[in-house]
């Protein structure tokens, strides 16, 4: 046990020291939010610069409010028609709106006239102004009583919550989709990549022919395990810098945006203020419901997990090879249930509770990526457990399978190895 | 007490047999040669000691006690295919291949300093292995095989890759090796290494063991009686009881005979007999080399 800390320590320490491991532990969590923080910048700037258009309005009905929306100004003109068009085409005004004298039962005739073709949006928000309008005079024309109305008004916040884990919680599929992606697309990059490590660790200890010289010391097991683990520990590392980097680096961000929208709500208007804040509330909720805590948990066992499943095999193939290159020709069967772990994303993400969801999160080899996907949804108590043991003892197989070939693969050299003659190694007795 | 004794150890693959009851038994502060073609199973053997593999059948004890775990401490290794990690540090990779043999940390760092500066390396300390010269990596490797002071020392193949200068250097710490009470395990194809160091040998063959003991006691039962004569002018007439084997005529114009005589005859009877004969120039007992005992046996096998 002593010798292969011994070992783990060297891989560990022989890693983390690299320039290269620096690098990409710094760099890669901040390029992400780098990134989206100057995409919402730049969109938040535009918003910001945009002015507020003013709009004429021609109002024969003498009924529109005047008062002015986050983006338009009114301003109110007489006369007939024609002569309104020909003082609108003079005007640097952005708009003009003609709202003849209608009737309330049968509202038509409204004009919108611009100087050029006018955005959609800009369509709607004026339709709604106008039908506010129409709906107060039909109010008052009815005899209803407007606070009445205002009173019958009432806000309804369905909260949907997931009552199959004995707690209840409130989810929401989107944001569960998001993060169950991308940790679930996270952990197959890093099975690939720490895997690989591996691998290339082994190749490299028998082509510099150290191996020999080190296994005189420690048993083949202790060396592959010490290898696996020491990788396990930099992976382990390197993760949780990022999840600190990260969750430092939206702390601040979140800080900066938060305050942006105290400042906008203050200058909206009353009623839009209410659904504002209906709606910051919820969000807010939402984030604060999605179980950081249970997620960062699970990708770490799932990571760990499915990196010891994947990384002893990786270890057996760097073992039986002597170059990365005759490596390829076993690539092949690692990599497939990991593909098909990554398209199966698509189905948990129409169905997290279907056949195919189930079957994938709970077989060791694509639950690593499946679960993942899968938890942000909810997963019952008893699949997480069952996938949890079969991942557990899916490793503690593939560990068992991979020491029995690398025994005998890190002493060969200069033999072609297919996988008749792997079996052959995984049979031979000590 | 033996520092190490052999017993009736076999090694079965699904094909061949590594090795086949093999037993060697080799006592304390000895060098001990073990010879063989290649793939007669020497590194079997050499792997079985060092618990890289497990025998099928057989003992194996070291100073009394049955080979565990706790011996890699006392034995050191320089295996035929031998190599560093290029990455490491010259330090770093002494240290750390000391304390596989569980030397703790701050002896593994003062014998590695010593011994670094016993050999004149001392100043790449620092230095990564892929920065060093085949020769010094040589040394460094030859260094972390002895740095624990290991009571059994197995070479294999020391000397192949080794400059004449470096082969020299590690043939005197091989020797002082000993003197200060190690035992020396050194298999080797160089016949002329073996017959310069080695105190005993051992001959394997198709993974048996076909010839084992000092080296003294080798030669001498391959000796025959045989004698070379170098001289001038025919031998005229020796009686019947001296056969010649062999007569070549030299550079020099002599003439050199291989003159065999039964065993009850002592040298000086047959040199008497020759001066009466010819004029004599020189006059040795042909005695066999190691080399020559190698081949005879591995050949004389093969026939079988």
């Amino acid at each position: 046990m002593n010798k292969m800390f011994l070992i783990l320590q060297r891989e560990f320490l022989s890693r983390v020291k690299k320039k290269s491991f620096l690098l990409t532990t710094i760099l890669v969590p901040l390029l992400f939010p780098t990134i989206i923080g100057v995409v919402f910048y730049f969109i938040k700037k535009e918003d910001d610069t945009a002015k507020q258009k003013t709009v004429q309005v021609l109002d024969e009905s003498h009924s529109l409010s005047m008062e002015s929306l986050a983006k338009f100004k009114f301003v109110s003109v007489s006369g007939n028609l024609d002569h309104a068009k020909e003082a609108f085409k003079e005007s640097d005004d952005f708009a003009l709106l003609y709202i003849p004298d209608y009737d309330i039962e049968k509202p038509e005739g409204f004009r919108l006239y611009a100087k050029s073709n006018t955005h959609f949006s800009t369509i709607n928000e004026l339709e709604g102004k106008i039908r506010e309008s129409v709906k107060e005079r039909k109010l008052q024309a009815y005899k209803v009583d407007t606070e009445i109305l205002e009173k019958l008004k009432t806000s309804i916040d369905l909260k949907s919550l997931n009552v199959s884990e004995g707690g209840e919680k409130e989810n929401d599929a989107g944001i569960s989709f998001i993060i169950g992606y991308a940790t679930g697309f996270l952990i197959y990059i890093f099975m690939f990549a720490y895997g690989g490590q591996v691998m290339q660790g082994v190749i490299e200890e028998k082509s510099s022919k150290i191996v020999e010289v080190i296994v005189s010391t420690v048993k083949p097991f202790q060396l592959m395990m010490g290898k696996i683990l020491g990788v396990a520990a930099v992976g382990l590392f390197q993760v949780i810098i990022w999840i600190v980097i990260v969750s430092t680096f939206s702390l601040i961000v979140s800080a900066i945006f938060g305050v942006d929208i105290s400042q906008t709500s203050q200058m909206a208007d009353a009623a839009q203020q209410a659904s504002n804040s209906a709606e910051t509330e919820k969000f807010m909720r939402l984030i604060s419901s999605i179980p950081f805590t249970k997620i960062i948990l699970t990708f770490i066992f799932y990571f760990l997990g499915g990196y010891l499943l994947y990384g002893s095999l990786f270890a057996a193939i760097g073992s039986a090879v002597d170059t990365p290159a005759e490596a390829q020709q076993f690539m092949m069967p690692i990599m497939m249930p990991l593909i098909v772990g990554i398209i199966g994303m698509s189905s948990v993400v129409n169905n997290p509770d279907g056949a195919v969801s189930f079957w994938l999160s709970i077989i060791p080899f694509t639950s690593p990526i499946i679960m993942m996907g899968r938890i942000g949804f909810g997963v019952p108590w008893w699949e997480l457990a069952l996938s949890m043991s079969l991942l557990i003892a899916g490793f503690i197989g593939t560990v068992w399978l991979s020491g029995r070939i690398y025994r005998v693969g890190i002493l060969m050299h200069g033999v072609k190895v297919n996988y008749k003659t792997l079996a052959k190694w995984f049979m031979l007795k000590n | 007490m033996e520092t190490l004794i052999v017993s009736n150890i076999s090694k079965r693959y699904a094909e061949h047999t590594a090795l086949d009851n093999v037993s060697i038994s080799i006592s304390p502060q000895r060098i001990y040669g073990l010879l063989g073609p290649n793939g007669a199973g020497k590194t079997t053997l050499i792997r079985i000691i060092n618990q890289i593999i497990a025998a099928d059948e057989g003992e194996i004890l070291i100073n009394g006690e049955k080979l565990s775990q706790k011996h890699i401490a006392s034995i050191g290794y320089l295996p035929e295919e031998r190599g560093l990690y290029k990455k490491m540090k010259v330090g770093e990779q002494l240290v750390y291949l000391g304390q596989l043999r569980d030397l703790p940390r701050k002896e593994a760092i003062q014998k590695s300093k010593a011994w670094t500066k016993k050999l004149g390396i001392f100043d790449w300390w620092n230095k990564k292995i892929e920065d060093l010269s085949k020769g010094m990596a040589q040394k460094i490797q030859f260094i972390s095989t002895v740095l624990h002071e290991p009571k059994l020392i197995i070479l294999d193949e020391p000397f192949s890759g080794f400059d004449p200068v470096n082969a020299n250097l590690i043939k005197d710490e091989i020797l002082e090796l000993r003197e200060k009470g190690s035992t020396i395990i050194f298999s080797t194809h160089r016949m002329e290494s073996v017959e310069e160091l080695c105190d005993d040998i051992a001959l394997i063959n198709k993974s048996k063991l076909i010839l084992s003991g000092t080296k003294v006691d080798i030669k001498n039962s391959y000796r025959s009686n045989t004698y070379i004569v170098e001289h001038k002018g025919p031998i005229k007439d020796l009686s019947a009881e001296y056969s010649i084997k062999e007569q070549v005529t030299t550079e020099y114009n002599l003439q050199k005979s291989t003159i065999q005589m039964p065993s009850e005859y002592s040298p000086n009877q047959l040199l008497s007999s020759l001066i009466s004969n010819t004029e004599v120039h020189s006059f040795t007992e042909k005695v066999p080399s190691v080399s020559e005992i190698f081949i005879s046996l591995v050949e004389g096998g093969s026939h079988e």
